[in-house]
């Protein structure tokens, strides 16, 4: 395995978990609703994915509960935006500290705790492929979960009537209502997804990339993974090259620092989030504005009856 | 449990010229807090008939046809379709029974296509038949369409089309169409027209809302007229004349605009020359090269189908967007172009936007905070940075009392007035500064015949006075009525301003949809 092989194997890896996030967060967008509390629901899917598999000392356990924390803090959020046309920031905003704080309660009796290598699946002849197989095809199932998910979310939104309906029920929900569709329940499956991929990898990060559990150890994923939907202008293909870039950022950052660039390493860390300003600065000069948002995004909606 | 119930009504319950009906409504009541939008409402219509509903805007029409559609529940009443009673608790519902509807605000998905508008609203269907068969209705019934265009392209006239495939496509028994032709040219609707008349010989039943008398004598055998929820006549509108039955609509006779003598030889106030600008929104209008002119003493109507560059117009005329040069627009012989607004009103313009609550007037707040939003740099209510509220006050009753504003109590917040009382608010609040220019966008849009009456006269009467008037309007008659001069807004670009006895309906459509040449042509053919 060759040098530049290695990275592309840990870019990958620091590219899933937002990739994950992100794609539940796409699809809740592209329904209409904006959930800014990715970041906390990300971090409660990485605690009880870490205690689950911890106790029962199972990885499956640690990835079904996150999932789980994660889509019922997904649900908390449904009830009050969906169910109550709470204002869908501050509600997201609140989520994300109510998550955060909640996860480290949680956690306190875990920390210092490992979990053993989450071990790899390598796929036999697509991981021979010279340069990118290894990266690829040599990874913990995860990640292929993450790039089915890609695959799915694409296929599900272009392809499908569902899909169809969803994506109408985010572009006018006045429109949507007066043609009989249910806006407020594909609403919710669309945030609940949203929140079991952000447990999941809230998960992926406790259980497979750092396996262990800290305090605000999502450092600011769920928001790059916010970030990424803008970036991707909605679209799950676009998602997945995001989520690399970004991946892409923080894994050279930390060669830099190994390599002792001399610039302090608090800049370099700094170095995927301001790639990420950057990003969303540069398209929104090349769009002039936001092309592709859905057009009800954010917009609480109350049928009349 | 039925059978407790009497022997089928459907017999007893016949449409205007006897024949049984398709659907029948019976006592529809629907009640939102204090306000009873439908009263008690009957309506019966015979397979094949095209059976119109009229009415003022609020007069409950488009409560009816939603309540028809699933979209809200009656309070009460019941709903006979052949002669049973149907409970209709959703669209989809609707749709099950054989009921269509075209909306009057489109109900499409602007980033969307053509073909996947249509699939959403279907019941499962393979998205490929769903575009051939759109592919068959709309060359079967002449309702030329492409599958792959995205809606946001798409002029209004197309819009409907695609309404009307997708309700096609169900194959209704009844299509209820909520004021088709409001966003239409005349070209447009006589193609409408032709279609309605083909689908009514096919046995379809029509429900046809509109507010245009003209365009009912026309199409339709029977009429239901709606006043403050309730049925205040059923007629054959071809034997009534269109004064009655505005009357009806109304409950009382509608007065008419007294004309001023046109003194349009005054000095130019507002002159627009070489004005173009991109366009700002993402789906905007640009403006190509505007050219016109008002002058002391006149009103100047700009006609135009919405969505043609009318609101640009307005943002460049009151100085919401500047121009790019500064005699690109000239107020009272001062180029304008790169001043804004409070500049502009210092040299004597007032404006009136279109959107009444949340443009012109500030939603939760009161009506003599709303003087201030205009007044505050012309009026003196701002000293050294302190608003003189008393005087703001004063100045807002001044306008109530002046403009017959009714208000639900002294100084209430602008959201809490009806349509009507809040646009004779926001244009008597201009009126009242003796503004030398007005610009108003859309003065009367969805207020009641009375405050329109009201509205206009006022435009007139400030000309009288010699002031300069412009009035963008979508509102043909409304325009014939006070305007001296004319001119048409079609895709950004100004036509040529004529004497309005100089305009034919006909050439206003023709430029309406860009056709400036054939215009010109039509008339040179009928001189006025």
């Amino acid at each position: 395995m060759t040098t530049f092989e290695a990275i592309l194997f840990t870019i990958v890896a620091a590219s899933t978990p937002l990739l994950i996030a992100a794609i539940g967060e796409l699809v809740a967008e592209r329904a209409g609703v904006l959930n800014l509390g990715v970041e906390g629901m990300m971090s409660m899917g990485a605690v009880c994915a870490f205690a689950a598999a911890f106790t029962f000392d199972s990885t499956l356990a640690g990835i079904l509960l996150g999932m789980t924390a994660g889509g019922l803090m997904a649900a908390l959020f449904a009830l009050a935006v969906l169910g109550f046309a709470a204002n869908q920031v501050g509600a997201g905003l609140a989520l994300t500290i109510f998550g955060l704080g909640l996860s480290g309660l949680i956690g306190a009796p875990f920390v210092g705790q490992t979990r053993p290598r989450v071990e790899e699946w390598p796929i036999p002849i697509l991981s021979e492929i010279p340069l990118v197989g290894h990266a690829l095809f040599s990874q913990d199932p995860l990640v292929y979960v993450a790039f089915g998910l890609v695959a799915g979310v694409a296929f599900f939104l272009a392809r499908t009537r569902t899909g169809l309906r969803l994506r109408s029920i985010g572009e006018n929900h006045v429109s949507a209502h007066a043609l009989g569709l249910p806006v407020l329940k594909m609403r919710v499956y669309a945030v609940i997804f949203g929140g079991l991929c952000a447990g999941l990898a809230g998960a992926y990060l406790s259980l497979v990339y750092t396996r262990f559990w800290s305090p605000n150890m999502t450092a600011g994923r769920g928001w790059i993974a916010v970030a990424l939907v803008v970036f991707a202008a909605w679209r799950p293909m676009w998602a997945l090259v995001g989520a690399l870039v970004f991946g892409t950022a923080t894994v050279l950052q930390l060669h830099a620092q190994a390599a002792q660039v001399p610039l302090p390493s608090q800049l370099l860390a700094a170095a995927p989030y301001i790639a990420t300003i950057l990003a969303l600065v540069l398209l929104s000069i090349r769009r002039g504005r936001a092309v592709g948002a859905p057009g009800s995004l954010g917009t609480p909606f109350v049928p009349d009856r | 449990m039925a059978d407790v119930a009497p022997a089928s009504p459907a017999a007893s319950v016949p449409t205007a010229d006897g024949t049984p009906a398709l659907v029948s409504l019976r006592g529809v009541s629907k009640r939102y807090g204090d306000l009873l939008a439908n009263d008690g409402v009957d309506l019966a219509l015979a397979p094949g008939e095209i059976h119109a509903l009229l009415g003022e805007n609020g007069a409950g029409k488009s409560t009816l046809v939603k309540i028809l559609y699933g979209v809200i529940e009656p309070t009460a009443g019941e709903i006979l379709w052949e002669g049973r009673p149907v409970s209709i608790p959703s669209p989809v519902a609707a749709r099950g029974l054989g009921i269509g509807m075209v909306f009057q605000h489109f109900s499409l998905f602007e980033e969307m296509t053509v073909a996947e508008n249509v699939a959403v609203a279907l019941p499962e269907r393979a998205f490929d038949a769903v575009r051939t068969e759109l592919a068959e209705i709309s060359r079967g019934w002449g309702l030329a369409l492409e599958p792959d265009r995205a809606v946001w392209t798409l002029s209004a006239g197309e819009r409907q089309r695609i309404e009307i495939v997708r309700c096609l496509m169900q194959k209704p028994r009844l299509i209820v169409l909520d004021e088709p032709t409001s966003v239409l040219t005349p070209q447009e609707s006589e193609r409408l027209f032709e279609t309605l008349t083909r689908l009514s010989e096919a046995g379809t039943a029509i429900l046809y809302i509109s507010h245009k008398l003209e365009e009912v004598r026309r199409l339709c055998r029977a009429a239901t007229i709606l006043r403050g929820g309730k049925v205040v006549a059923t007629l054959d509108p071809r034997a009534s004349s269109a004064r009655e039955i505005a009357a009806l609509m109304v409950g009382s006779e509608v007065g008419e605009v007294r004309a001023h003598l046109s003194k349009g030889t005054g000095e130019e106030v507002l002159r627009v020359e070489g004005l173009s600008l991109p366009p700002e929104a993402l789906h905007g209008k640009p403006l190509v090269d505007v050219a016109l002119s008002v002058r002391a003493g006149e009103v100047v109507g700009i006609a135009g189908v919405a969505g043609n560059g009318q609101s640009e117009l307005f943002a460049a005329l009151s100085g919401e967007r500047l121009a790019s040069y500064a005699g690109d627009v000239v107020v009272a012989g001062t180029g304008a172009g790169r001043l804004g607004i409070d500049a502009r009103r210092r040299l004597g313009a007032a404006f009136v936007p279109e959107e009444r609550l949340g443009h012109a007037a500030a939603p939760s707040h009161g009506l003599s905070d709303n003087t201030v939003l205009s007044h505050h740099a012309t009026s003196g209510l701002v000293k050294a940075g302190f608003v003189a509220f008393a005087e703001a006050a004063r100045i807002a009753r001044s306008v109530v009392g002046h403009f017959d504003v009714r208000t639900p109590s002294d100084d209430p917040a602008a959201r809490k007035l009806s349509g009507g009382n809040l646009q004779k608010f926001v244009v008597g609040r201009e009126i009242l500064r003796g503004p030398k220019l007005l610009v108003v966008d859309q003065p009367t849009w969805g207020v009641d015949a009375g405050a329109a009456r009201l509205i206009r006269q006022a435009l007139v009467d400030l000309a009288a006075k010699g002031a300069a008037v412009l009035v963008i309007s979508q509102d043909l008659d409304e325009l014939f009525e006070i305007a001296d001069r004319m001119a048409v807004i079609s895709d950004g670009r100004l036509s040529p301003l004529r004497p309005a006895s100089a305009w034919t309906r006909e050439a206003i459509g023709l430029e309406m949809i860009g056709a400036h040449d054939e215009a010109g042509a039509a008339l040179a053919r009928e001189p006025a």
